[in-house]
């Protein structure tokens, strides 16, 4: 019997115990795999159950872990770094047809998964306002400074309310008050050692979204005009500063430093 | 605990003498340690207990920054540390994971462990990581591969590592030899130390009716460098036998509890880390489980323990 035979009775219930596997007293060696099944399946689902808690306590326990126990199977990890297992769980709750009565339960799902990254993710210094003073008083085209994001950053644009219902499973805020068909865009970041979620407003997920991938300020600050005209980027630059979102200004074709 | 303590004397008599003096050990000090647990990090520094080491899993730590490194930069000031991998896959049928072997000397460059240690098992197949220690065949090819893989990763890690003895469920029809001529055998080739789990020879020893001391005696205890301490959960068999799940998450049993006066009267005080991943209790009952280890161990007659790693006042 091959490795890859034990692998692969282990993530699939349906098959035989492998042949050439044996107990003291002759008993039925299935009993005995079945350790192995359970340490496996119920220690992923165990993993998913840790990225994911508000998801689990939307749908209940029972729900979850039966919903998650699919997911292990389909997707076990590719890595031996279990702190990032789950990226494709926000995907597979949106696919998952016994879940579809809760709509917003994948944008949970990918809030959750954007708070472990942030957890994990590389440290790294916050912009000061004189860093930016300075940067701004180079004599550089202000609108082509890039602000550089802090890699612990995720954005996460829904048709939900997903950062009310994330913050009432909190114990902050009423959930009972909370309408989950309220559009609401979710900034997750690290800037210390805690991880915070902050609702963005109208145009500034747009904003960071553009940042992220190297747009120019003035760019980035356009897309996000274009989208609402409500869109403030003396609000959206503060709100990002004050906590610790952007790292660094860059200032493209200068002297480099 | 009266039926371990006549153990002890009966064996500390007639072996004790046998066992070379020179300790091939790991580098940690010869007293009771604990897991390192994100949830007691701020109690750790804040009350910066009497404890003879910790240990990490090293697959936690193999993340780019955040509380984890953080913190445990912080307390590694303080304490020796044992770094315990959970994921190289040493039982694999494939080769090691170079860019896994890269990621652990990265680790032990950054917090220099006093220790580091593997299993004897298996926890990938291909890109799919199972996260559970799968076992292996005791025959000449796997002992073969498990030598050639653990030169890999002494050399790659230019230090010596420790080998932990598995807790196992079922048997394998092609073994050729048991466990602890496996272990013995693999020990002697590589060069490398034995962790002694006394919790999984109990499960495993139960597990496949034999007598968990015979085996322990018949393993290279001389090369012990760590001993692991933990609580297993009870099943049974499609025969109705005890079959015992090494599950971390309770106490330890008395009957580990005998086992482990029986190898310290062999081999004297051995660095001894209590392990509890699930469940996991407060920190103030870890130590106390780890103080009754301690106390098990006779005083050393080298150095005193208090010393610039551990901060005693």
């Amino acid at each position: 019997m091959t490795q890859a035979t034990f692998a692969a009775a282990l993530l699939t219930p349906d098959l035989p115990c492998p042949a050439g596997l044996q107990a003291w007293n002759g008993s039925d060696p299935t009993a005995r795999l079945a350790v192995y099944r359970n340490n496996v399946v119920s220690s992923l689902i165990d993993a998913v159950a840790d990225t994911f808690p508000v998801v689990q306590e939307l749908v209940g326990e029972e729900f979850f872990r039966a919903m998650a126990s699919v997911f292990v199977r389909r997707h076990p990890p590719r890595s031996r770094v279990l702190a990032h297992y789950g990226a494709e769980f926000a995907d597979f709750v949106d696919g998952f047809a016994p879940a579809r009565a809760v709509p917003y339960l994948g944008d949970v799902a990918r809030l959750e998964r954007a708070r472990v990254f942030a957890y994990h993710a590389a440290d790294a210094d916050a912009l000061t306002a004189e860093m930016l003073g300075e940067a701004m008083s180079s004599g550089e085209d202000l609108g082509a400074l890039q602000l550089v994001c802090h890699p612990s950053i995720s954005v996460v644009v829904s048709k939900h309310a997903i950062v009310s219902l994330w913050a009432a499973h909190q114990g902050d805020g009423d959930l009972s008050v909370v309408d989950p068909a309220l559009p609401e865009s979710a900034l997750v970041v690290r800037p210390g050692l805690d991880v915070l979620v902050l609702r963005l407003p109208p145009g500034a997920a747009r904003f960071v979204i553009a940042l992220q991938t190297g747009a120019g300020l003035a760019d980035a600050a356009g897309l996000a005009a274009g989208e609402t005209i409500d869109f403030d980027l003396p609000n959206a630059l503060a709100l990002l500063m004050s906590h610790g979102a952007l790292t660094s200004v860059q200032i493209p074709r200068s002297r480099s430093r | 605990m009266s039926i371990s303590n006549t153990v002890v004397g009966q064996r500390a008599k007639r072996t004790t003498s046998a066992v070379p003096k020179i300790r091939t050990g790991s580098g940690l000090p010869a007293r009771a340690g604990v897991g390192l647990k994100p949830e007691h990090f701020r109690d750790v520094l804040a009350t910066r207990p009497d404890i003879g080491f910790f240990e990490v899993h090293a697959e936690n730590y193999m993340v780019d920054g955040g509380p984890f490194h953080h913190f445990l930069g912080r307390i590694r000031e303080h304490y020796p540390l044992s770094l315990h991998g959970v994921g190289l896959s040493i039982g694999a049928d494939g080769p090691i994971d170079e860019a896994h072997l890269d990621r652990l000397d990265a680790l032990i460059r950054r917090y220099q462990p006093a220790s580091f240690s593997e299993h004897l098992a298996w926890s990938s197949h291909g890109d799919v990581f199972l996260n559970d220690l799968l076992p292996v065949p005791y025959d000449r090819a796997t002992l073969d591969r498990v030598c050639d893989h653990v030169d890999r990763v002494q050399e790659r890690l230019q230090r010596r590592m420790l080998l932990e003895n598995p807790s196992t469920y079922l048997e394998f029809e092609a073994s050729t030899m048991d466990e602890a001529a496996f272990l013995t055998e693999a020990v002697r080739r590589t060069g490398c130390g034995l962790l002694l789990d006394v919790n999984n020879a109990h499960v495993s020893c139960v597990n496949h009716s034999r007598a968990a001391l015979a085996y322990i005696s018949s393993l290279p205890l001389d090369t012990v460098g760590e001993i692991h301490l933990a609580g297993f959960a009870t099943d049974r068999d499609a025969a109705g036998a005890p079959l015992l799940i090494d599950s971390h998450g309770s106490p330890v049993d008395e009957a580990v509890w005998g086992l482990y006066a029986a190898v310290l009267a062999r081999i004297g005080p051995t660095p001894t880390l209590l392990e509890r991943d699930n469940d996991v209790p407060s920190l103030a009952t870890l130590l106390a489980e780890a103080q009754r280890a301690e106390n098990l161990m006779p005083a050393p007659a080298g150095p005193k323990r208090c010393g610039i790693y551990w901060g005693c006042s």
